[in-house]
C-alpha cells in the first residue's frame, strides 16, 4: 500500500525488561478500561434487563398491576423470596388492581436450534390454562426460527391453552404436545412450517415446566391468593 | 508541505478508506460482520458503529504508543488494545438497548478478530501520526459502515419488506426469505463486488482512451 513507508530493516536489541514492561503497562490500562467501563455501565445493564423481564412477565399476565416473587422449595412448598440475588429459580404471582390473583408466570429454559431459549409464560390458575408467553433470549436462525418471538400465529397458540389438572392434581389432564397442521385439542401446539426443531423446543420446555410446577401451583393456590403485595 | 497540501493530505487519508480502499468492496476484509449480521438495517448500523468505534480508539492509542512498543511485543499489545475497547463497545451496548445487543449476538465480542482492526493498526496507526491515524480509522470505519448498510438495506427490504422496522409494502407483500438468510448475504455481496469491479474496470478504460499514447505503448 501506498501509504506505508519505506523502512530501513534493522535488527535493533530489546531487553526482555522492556518487553515485559510494555506489554505489562498497556494490560494496566487495559484492566483499568474495562473495569472502569464495566462498573459505569453496570447499572443501566441491570435496569434494562429488570426492565425488559418485568414487563414480560405483566405481558403474559394481562391485566396484572402488581406482582410478588415466590420460589418452589424442596418440599414443593410456595415460599416468598427475600433475596431475589440469591435465588435460581422464581415465579411471580401478578395481582390485578383489587388484588386478586391473575396467574403466575413462571420461566422455563432449554437448549433450542443454536443455543439455549429462555422465556416466561403466564398461568392462570381460574382458567386452567396458560394466557401468555415471550421468549426472553434466544439466539434462532433470524427469518426462521425467531419466528417462535415473532410469529403472532405461533405466539397465539399459547393464548389459551389448556392446562387442566386432573382430579388428585398431580399431572395434567392432556399433556401438552406439539402438532404439524391443525391442532385436534386446545393442549396442542401447531408448529411454525421451517421451524419445527424451535417450535419443538418451546413445546417441550413448556411442557416440561408445566408438569412440574402446575401442580405445586394448584396444592398451594392459597398461599398465592392471600399474598399480594401491600401497595404504599 | 503547504498547508494546502497538508488539508489534501488529510482529505486523501480519509476517504481513502471510505471509497478508494473500502474494506469490504475494495479489500474484502471483515467478511465474518458483513455476512452475518446485515439481515437487518439496525444490526447493520450498530455493527458500522461499533466496529469505527473501535478503530478510531485502537489506532489511536496504537499510534501514541508506536514509539514505546517494541516490534517483538506488537502483535499481542494491539489484539490487547482491540480486545478492551471491543468490550468497551460491548458494554456500551449492552447499557444503551438490550434488544439491540440480544439480534447482534456474538458478533460484538468477535469484532476483537476482525481483520480490519488489527490490518489498520499493523499497516498504518503503527507507522504514521496520531492525527493521521484517527483518520485512517474514521475513514475505514466509515466505509465499513457504508458497505454493511448498503448490504443491510436490501437484505432487509427485499426479505422482509420493511426498512429499519417500517413496514414498506404493505401485508400483501411476499418476502424473500432467502435475502434474510446466510445465502442471501452472499448473493448481495456479491452483486455489489460485481458492480464496484465494473466500476474499477470503467475507470481504468476511460483512462486507457484519454492516454491513446500510452494505449499504443501497451
Amino acid at each position: 500500500m501506498s501509504d506505508i513507508e519505506n523502512q530501513i530493516v534493522e535488527e535493533e536489541s530489546v531487553s526482555s525488561g522492556k518487553m515485559l514492561l510494555s506489554m505489562g503497562s498497556i494490560g494496566l490500562i487495559a484492566g483499568i478500561l474495562i473495569v472502569f467501563t464495566f462498573q459505569f455501565t453496570l447499572p443501566y445493564i441491570n435496569a434494562n434487563e429488570a426492565a425488559y423481564l418485568e414487563k414480560s412477565i405483566f405481558d403474559v399476565l394481562p391485566g396484572a398491576v402488581t406482582k410478588k416473587v415466590f420460589t418452589i422449595n424442596d418440599q414443593k412448598n410456595i415460599i416468598p423470596v427475600t433475596d431475589e440475588e440469591a435465588t435460581s429459580f422464581k415465579i411471580y404471582a401478578c395481582y390485578s388492581a383489587n388484588d386478586s390473583l391473575i396467574g403466575v408466570a413462571i420461566e422455563a429454559r432449554d437448549q433450542g436450534f443454536q443455543d439455549v431459549i429462555r422465556l416466561i409464560y403466564g398461568y392462570s390458575p381460574e382458567q386452567q390454562e396458560i394466557i401468555g408467553m415471550k421468549v426472553l433470549q434466544s439466539t434462532e436462525t433470524p427469518g426462521l426460527g425467531d419466528k417462535i418471538e415473532k410469529d403472532p400465529e405461533f405466539i397465539a397458540n399459547f393464548d389459551n391453552l389448556n392446562v387442566t389438572l386432573t382430579d388428585d392434581k398431580k399431572s395434567l389432564k392432556v399433556p401438552i404436545s406439539l402438532v404439524k397442521g391443525q391442532k385436534s385439542n386446545d393442549s396442542q401446539i401447531s408448529a411454525i412450517t421451517g421451524a419445527t426443531i424451535s417450535s419443538r423446543a418451546v413445546t417441550k420446555m413448556i411442557a416440561k415446566s408445566a408438569e412440574l410446577n402446575i401442580p405445586v401451583i394448584a396444592k398451594n393456590i392459597n398461599v398465592l391468593k392471600h399474598s399480594a403485595p401491600q401497595e404504599n | 508541505m503547504t498547508e494546502l497540501n497538508v488539508q489534501a493530505d488529510k482529505m486523501d487519508v480519509f476517504l481513502k478508506g471510505v471509497w478508494k480502499e473500502n474494506p469490504v468492496f475494495v479489500m474484502l476484509l471483515g467478511m465474518c460482520p458483513v455476512l452475518a449480521v446485515t439481515n437487518s438495517v439496525i444490526n447493520a448500523l450498530v455493527m458500522g458503529i461499533a466496529t469505527t468505534f473501535v478503530l478510531i480508539l485502537s489506532n489511536l492509542l496504537v499510534s501514541s504508543l508506536r514509539k514505546l512498543i517494541p516490534k517483538q511485543v506488537r502483535i499481542a499489545t494491539y489484539i490487547l488494545i482491540i480486545a478492551t475497547f471491543v468490550t468497551v463497545a460491548d458494554y456500551a451496548i449492552k447499557a444503551v438497548s438490550l434488544e439491540v445487543h440480544k439480534s447482534l449476538g456474538a458478533f460484538i465480542s468477535l469484532i476483537v478478530v476482525n481483520c480490519i482492526i488489527l490490518g489498520r493498526a499493523e499497516a498504518f496507526a503503527s507507522k504514521n501520526s496520531i492525527g493521521r491515524s484517527v483518520l485512517d480509522g474514521l475513514g475505514m470505519g466509515s466505509g465499513f459502515t457504508f458497505a454493511v448498510l448498503c448490504l443491510g438495506i436490501v437484505r432487509e427490504v427485499l426479505g422482509n419488506g420493511t426498512f429499519a422496522g417500517f413496514s414498506l409494502f404493505g401485508p400483501d407483500f411476499q418476502p424473500l426469505i432467502i435475502m434474510i438468510l446466510p445465502g442471501g448475504a452472499f448473493f448481495v455481496l456479491g452483486a455489489y463486488l460485481m458492480f464496484f469491479n465494473w466500476l474499477k474496470e470503467r475507470k481504468k478504460i476511460n483512462e486507457k482512451i484519454a492516454e491513446p499514447d500510452m494505449a499504443m505503448a501497451d
